[in-house]
C-alpha cells in the first residue's frame, strides 16, 4: 500500500529524517532524535508537519444549531474568534473521534479532526447536518503546522511581522503572510506556549521554511510530538480514546457543558473504566497493551499509551481500569520483561508547561 | 553512521565484540543504535552471571522500541558499563566506546562471528 504524502513529504525525505506510515501518511518520525527534539521544543521552538489532520468547513443557515446537535462541544459560549475541544460521540456515548471546532461566526464553522478518523467523521456529519448545511472537506486544500514551544510566539511575531500578543488560549485570528491567507490559532499538543498555523496547501513549504529560517526553531517528528503530548497528560485517539469509552471515562467529563440535545449526551456520562494516569519510576518503559494489575496480582486493565518521559526522567503511562479500582493508588505493570510498580498520579505529568502562559 | 572497527567481531542480531586476551567486550553496533532511535534504558546481567552464546542476556529500549541482547560469546560477567543506568544515551553516541556493555571471562573461544566487511554486507541486506 502506498502511503499519501503531504506537501511536506519532500521536504522531510530531502533533510534525512526518518519516515514511517502513521494513519495512512507517510510522516516524519524524527530528524535529529526524538529526545533531542522533545527537549528542544520544551526549551525553544518545535515545528511540526500536521498537514495530515482533516479539516471540514460548515457554514449555512442553522449551522450554528445543528452542529450543536452533532457534537459534544458546547458552542453556545464559543465566540467567533475561539475554538474548542471536544467530541465526535455514537449514540451510545462512546468517542468517534476527538476534534477542535473554530467558530468563525454565527454559521460558519472549521472542524479539525484526526488523519485516520477524517473519512468516517465526514460521513457521520454529513449525516446528522441538514441539506442546507454546507460541510466542505477541504483537507487536501489545506495546509497545517504547528510551532509549539516557549519560544514560538517571538518566532512568529518575528517570521510574519505581526503582533500576536492579543491570541488568548484556544483563540485564532485570520490574516496573510505574502499575500496568502494565514490562520492562526493559539492551540497544540505539547503542554508549551505555541500555535497551529494553516495556510494554503500549497503555500506550505514556503511558509515552513520561513519560520525555520529563525535559528531557535527545529523540525520536530511525531515521534517527540508522542513524548510531548503524553507528558502534558493530552490522550491519543485510537489508543488513550475510542468508541468503546466515553468522555467521562477518559477523565474529561468536566468538558461536557454542552446543553444542546447532542447525540451521544447520555450516555457520556456512563463510566465503566476511567483512564487512569500512572507514574512508574525508573526508566524500563510501560508499553501500550501491557496488562495493569492491583498489588494483589489481580488483572485489572491494560496499558493505552506509556513512554519514558524525557522531562521527567521517569516512566508515565495511561491505563484503562474498571472504575470500582480507579481509586487505587498503586498498581503494577507487567511489562514484556519485568513488573514495574506503578503510582495513579494526576494530569499533566509535565507541570511546567507554558500553554497557558498570559501574555 | 560511524564505521564499524576493523579490529572487532561482529554477529547476526549486532553485537560487537572485542577480544582481549582470555576476556572480550561486547556492545551493540551502530546500526544497532541508530535503528533503535534514543535509548532510554539498558538492561545488563550482574557480574557473576553466565552468558551463553545466542542467549539473551539482557535488553535495550529506545523511546520507541524494545530489543534483547543477544550474547555473541559464552562466559562469565566480570564487569559491566555502570554508567550506562544512569546514562544510557552513550550506546547512541559512542557504541563502540563508552557505550560498552559488559566484560566477559570466555569460557571458550568466538566461534561463528562477521569481520566488520562481512558485518557490513549483512546490515547492507537488512536495510
Amino acid at each position: 500500500m502506498s502511503e499519501l504524502r503531504t506537501p511536506l513529504t519532500a521536504w522531510h525525505e530531502a533533510h534525512g529524517a526518518k519516515m514511517a506510515p502513521f494513519a495512512g501518511w507517510l510522516m516524519p518520525i524524527q530528524y535529529e532524535g526524538i529526545l533531542a527534539e522533545h527537549v528542544h521544543t520544551r526549551q525553544h521552538a518545535g515545528l511540526f508537519d500536521i498537514c495530515h489532520m482533516g479539516e471540514f468547513r460548515i457554514e449555512g443557515p442553522g449551522a450554528d444549531a445543528a452542529l450543536s446537535r452533532a457534537v459534544s462541544h458546547n458552542l453556545q459560549t464559543l465566540a467567533p474568534g475561539k475554538c474548542r475541544y471536544g467530541f465526535l460521540l455514537n449514540e451510545q456515548g462512546g468517542v468517534l473521534d476527538d476534534c477542535i471546532i473554530y467558530r468563525f461566526a454565527q454559521d460558519t464553522f472549521m472542524v479539525v479532526v484526526n488523519a485516520a478518523c477524517a473519512a468516517n467523521d465526514f460521513a457521520v456529519l454529513r449525516e446528522r447536518l441538514p441539506q442546507g448545511v454546507a460541510l466542505a472537506d477541504i483537507s487536501e486544500a489545506t495546509g497545517k503546522v504547528d510551532l509549539q514551544g516557549p519560544e514560538s510566539l517571538d518566532v512568529l511575531e518575528s517570521r510574519i511581522g505581526q503582533n500576536m500578543h492579543h491570541l488568548g488560549y484556544f483563540g485564532f485570528c485570520e490574516t496573510t503572510w505574502q499575500g496568502v491567507p494565514l490562520l492562526i490559532s493559539r492551540t497544540g499538543y505539547t503542554g508549551e506556549l505555541g500555535y497551529e498555523l494553516y495556510v494554503p496547501a500549497e503555500q506550505t513549504e514556503a511558509f515552513w521554511e520561513t519560520l525555520l529560517v529563525d535559528g531557535r526553531v527545529k523540525p520536530v517528528g511525531l515521534g517527540a510530538r508522542d513524548t510531548l503530548r503524553l507528558e502534558a497528560g493530552l490522550p491519543l485517539y485510537g489508543q488513550d480514546l475510542d468508541a468503546d469509552h466515553t468522555p467521562t471515562e477518559a477523565g474529561m467529563g468536566r468538558m461536557l457543558t454542552s446543553t444542546a440535545a447532542y447525540i451521544g449526551r447520555e450516555g457520556a456520562a456512563r463510566a465503566q473504566e476511567m483512564l487512569v494516569p500512572l507514574r512508574i519510576e525508573g526508566r524500563r518503559a510501560a508499553r501500550h497493551g501491557d496488562v495493569v494489575a492491583l498489588p494483589d496480582g489481580t488483572a485489572v486493565g491494560r496499558v493505552t499509551s506509556g513512554s519514558f518521559a524525557p522531562s521527567l526522567g521517569c516512566v508515565i503511562a495511561f491505563a484503562w481500569v474498571p472504575a470500582a479500582h480507579a481509586g487505587a493508588t498503586d498498581f503494577t505493570v507487567r511489562a514484556a520483561r519485568a513488573a514495574l510498580s506503578a503510582r495513579r498520579v494526576e494530569i499533566p505529568f509535565y507541570t511546567q508547561g507554558t500553554a497557558r502562559k498570559k501574555l | 553512521m560511524a564505521a564499524n572497527p576493523q579490529a572487532l567481531l561482529y554477529s547476526k542480531t549486532h553485537e560487537w565484540t572485542r577480544i582481549e586476551g582470555d576476556e572480550a567486550v561486547v556492545g551493540i553496533t551502530d546500526f544497532a543504535q541508530e535503528s533503535l532511535g534514543d535509548i532510554t534504558y539498558v538492561e545488563l546481567p550482574a557480574v557473576g552471571d553466565r552468558l551463553d552464546v545466542e542467549k539473551e542476556f539482557g535488553s535495550v529500549e529506545s523511546v520507541k522500541a524494545a530489543s534483547d541482547l543477544v550474547s555473541p560469546v559464552a562466559g562469565e560477567v566480570v564487569a559491566i558499563n555502570e554508567a550506562l543506568e544512569n546514562a544510557p544515551e552513550a550506546c547512541n553516541a559512542d557504541p563502540y566506546g563508552k557505550g560498552w556493555l559488559v566484560r566477559v571471562k570466555l569460557a571458550a573461544k568466538p566461534e561463528g562471528l562477521m569481520d566488520a566487511a562481512a558485518y557490513e554486507a549483512h546490515c547492507a541486506a537488512e536495510r
